[in-house]
């Protein structure tokens, strides 16, 4: 039975090759094309090679350190929203939630005198109920992430305030900065390490295991298949049996671990945290995934991808302060940036599909 | 390891089973949506080594069939049995676990994954423990191209995202899928509804495949030329109710096609447009 189908075939890619053999033909570079974050990877080059140009200071090293911090307190949140967009969601929450996370955090500790680890822990369960929460809801309600999320993301700010306000009385949290375990917690993360006499902050480290972690899940473990497979298809993920639920569920806490760890930063990082902060930052996570390949649709995408669109954002937040501009220009470059890029991508992937 | 190996511990074809347990039956079958009766008494068995045709014409109840064989819906009253055994299917991973895979029309693949990925989808074999078990790549990618070749279908490239394959080669896919992971019915959803004559031809070939591989099939078309290329019975839907059952030798496929198309509605639906008089307007 094997003889006409493969004719058909064979004719259908117009190939006339006979097997294997034909694998050959495809060069490195096409392979290269057919990934998602190469638009994000070209875009990166561009910006930098620009700004070494544009900025006499922008090539030493203590200059790309901060370009690193900038990217990475961007990057870690922006690698988990990747997976989660990858899945077919959106989170409109995950910026004020980074502060929630730190609020929590800095509150407990303060209130009860008890050891800052202590907050630590209980911000860790905070954090990761309200991404259960905004999970639940999503597999439960079936209602667009979109809305409830911006449900969630209304909630939280307003708990932000109205929580601290009523607890501390001003806008922002009592520093911590001389309670116990401080110093230890400072130590994980917020503190600095010296790398041929380069500041790098630990951040920076966070940022990568993520994205280590996050790419390994993705393309090498059965949950990496079923993150594609709900956000590229739903409906016939769970008809092959793909717990799309449990999935979810599992990508929405994966945000919330960003955010606490991002939350624990910024705490540790200035001993006092602003209860307004995080508002707007939901869509600069989503940019970034964006920019790195991600579809809007779900289905498509890569943690390394969304880590360099953190990259371009770091990159260019810092590049315009060396380049002595003024910093109000700083939001129309990235939303340039987010357009070209996405047409780039969407270029790039027609290329690669016409190449096959 | 989900996966199973293929072609063990599978029923003879078609001469022994039939004084077996059918592999799948339904017997008075019904479903409610709120107030509407989506299925009404509908009886139909499943056997291996055979094709049982559902056919019908929109709205006539098909996919809730398919839906309470596949798990995703629960009948209400009457009797789902698998392999003699009555039993509710909670969902399609329930139905999975006893062997019914279901092949749906436009829900068979992702397309935008890869075709490794496709294939072993939802069972992916994996090695190593804990938290550094991973998936098995090596062996899914050399799998994937050794059995669609044994399918007939020879791909360049399993990487390639599935949706770049022709509708045809996707149910196939789909198909080769559930021979290989050991099902022993198989459900296809309308499978060639939206492809051509050659393509379609294609599609039926490899049905007719898992057939002679032992498998019991139930392939739901509207198309009676098609079911009555394959079929061993037909059972017949109408508006939600059986309106015929029917072994091959039984019936003929001009008799299969009249009581398909609604047989006295199709005869005067004949007539109407044979006779209609020209209206006065387009004169």
């Amino acid at each position: 039975m094997s003889a006409p189908a493969s004719a058909e075939t064979g004719a259908e890619q117009g190939e006339g090759h006979a097997s294997d053999e034909r694998l050959a033909p495809r060069s490195p570079l096409r392979r290269l094309l057919g990934r998602p974050e190469l638009g994000s990877v070209v875009g990166a080059l561009a910006v930098f090679v620009f700004f070494s140009f544009a900025a006499d200071s922008f090539l030493r090293a203590s200059s790309l350190s901060t370009v690193l911090y900038a990217s990475s307190t961007i990057g870690i949140m922006a690698v988990p929203v990747a997976l989660l967009m990858i899945g077919g969601e959106f989170d409109l929450s995950a910026g004020v939630m980074v502060t929630s996370s730190s609020l929590v955090a800095s509150m407990f500790s303060y209130q009860m005198t008890a050891n800052v680890w202590v907050g630590v822990g209980v911000s860790l369960l905070v954090t990761l109920a309200f991404g259960l929460f905004n999970g639940a809801m999503l597999v439960r309600t079936k209602l667009p992430s979109f809305i409830i999320t911006l449900g969630m993301f209304l909630m939280l700010t307003g708990l932000n305030l109205g929580l601290t306000k009523a607890i501390s009385g001003t806008v922002s949290t009592k520093s911590i900065s001389d309670m116990e375990g401080f110093d230890s917690a400072k130590a994980v993360f917020a503190s600095q390490l010296t790398v041929g006499g380069v500041d790098i902050q630990i951040t920076v480290v966070w940022w990568l295991a993520l994205v280590a972690l996050a790419t390994w899940l993705l393309l090498r473990t059965r949950a990496g298949n079923w993150i594609f497979a709900v956000g590229g298809g739903q409906h016939t993920a769970r008809a092959v049996g793909v717990p799309v639920a449990r999935t979810k569920m599992g990508l929405y806490l994966g945000v919330a671990l960003g955010a606490w760890i991002s939350g624990q930063h910024l705490l540790l990082n200035y001993d006092v945290v602003q209860s307004g902060e995080g508002v707007g930052n939901e869509l600069i996570y989503i940019a970034a995934a964006v920019i790195g390949g991600c579809l809007l649709t779900g289905g498509y995408g890569s943690a390394v991808g969304a880590a360099v669109g953190a990259l371009i954002f770091g990159m260019t937040n810092k590049g315009i302060v060396y380049a002595q501009w003024s910093p109000d220009w700083f939001k129309f470059f990235l939303g340039a940036m987010l357009l070209i890029a996405v047409l780039l991508n969407a270029w790039i992937r027609r290329r690669a599909e016409a190449n096959r | 390891m989900t996966e199973k190996p293929s072609g063990t511990e599978r029923p003879e074809a078609a001469e022994s089973s039939a004084d077996a347990a059918p592999l799948v039956e339904l017997a008075d079958v019904s479903k409610m949506y709120g107030n509407i009766r989506a299925l009404d008494g509908v009886s139909l068995d499943v056997r291996a080594g055979e094709i049982t045709c559902v056919l019908g014409d929109n709205g006539a109840g098909k996919s809730t069939l398919i839906k309470i064989i596949a798990g995703l819906h629960q009948h209400d009253s009457g009797e789902l049995r698998i392999e003699g055994e009555a039993v509710r299917l909670g969902s399609p991973r329930d139905a999975l676990d006893r062997g019914i895979a279901t092949v749906y029309q436009d829900l068979a693949v992702v397309p935008l994954m890869p075709v490794w990925r496709n294939f072993f989808l939802g069972s992916e074999p994996t090695k190593g423990w804990g938290p550094f078990s991973r998936m098995d790549v090596a062996h899914m990618r050399r799998t994937t191209h050794s059995e669609l070749l044994r399918m007939g279908i020879d791909l360049r490239d399993v990487d390639q995202p599935i949706g770049t394959l022709s509708g045809g080669e996707r149910q196939c896919v789909a198909i080769a899928r559930a021979v290989h992971f050991g099902a022993r019915v198989l459900v296809l959803d309308e499978p060639t509804a939206a492809l051509g004559v050659k393509q379609s031809g294609v599609v039926l070939k490899y049905v007719a495949a898992a057939r002679d591989a032992g498998l019991g099939v139930v392939l739901i078309t509207h198309n009676p030329h098609h079911a009555y290329l394959v079929g061993d019975r037909f059972v017949l839907l109408k508006r939600g109710t059986m309106a015929g059952s029917h072994r091959k030798e039984d019936l003929a496929l001009d008799e299969l096609t009249r009581q398909m198309a609604g047989g006295s509605e199709l005869e005067q639906l004949s007539h109407e447009l044979e006779r209609a008089p020209v209206p006065d307007h387009l004169r």
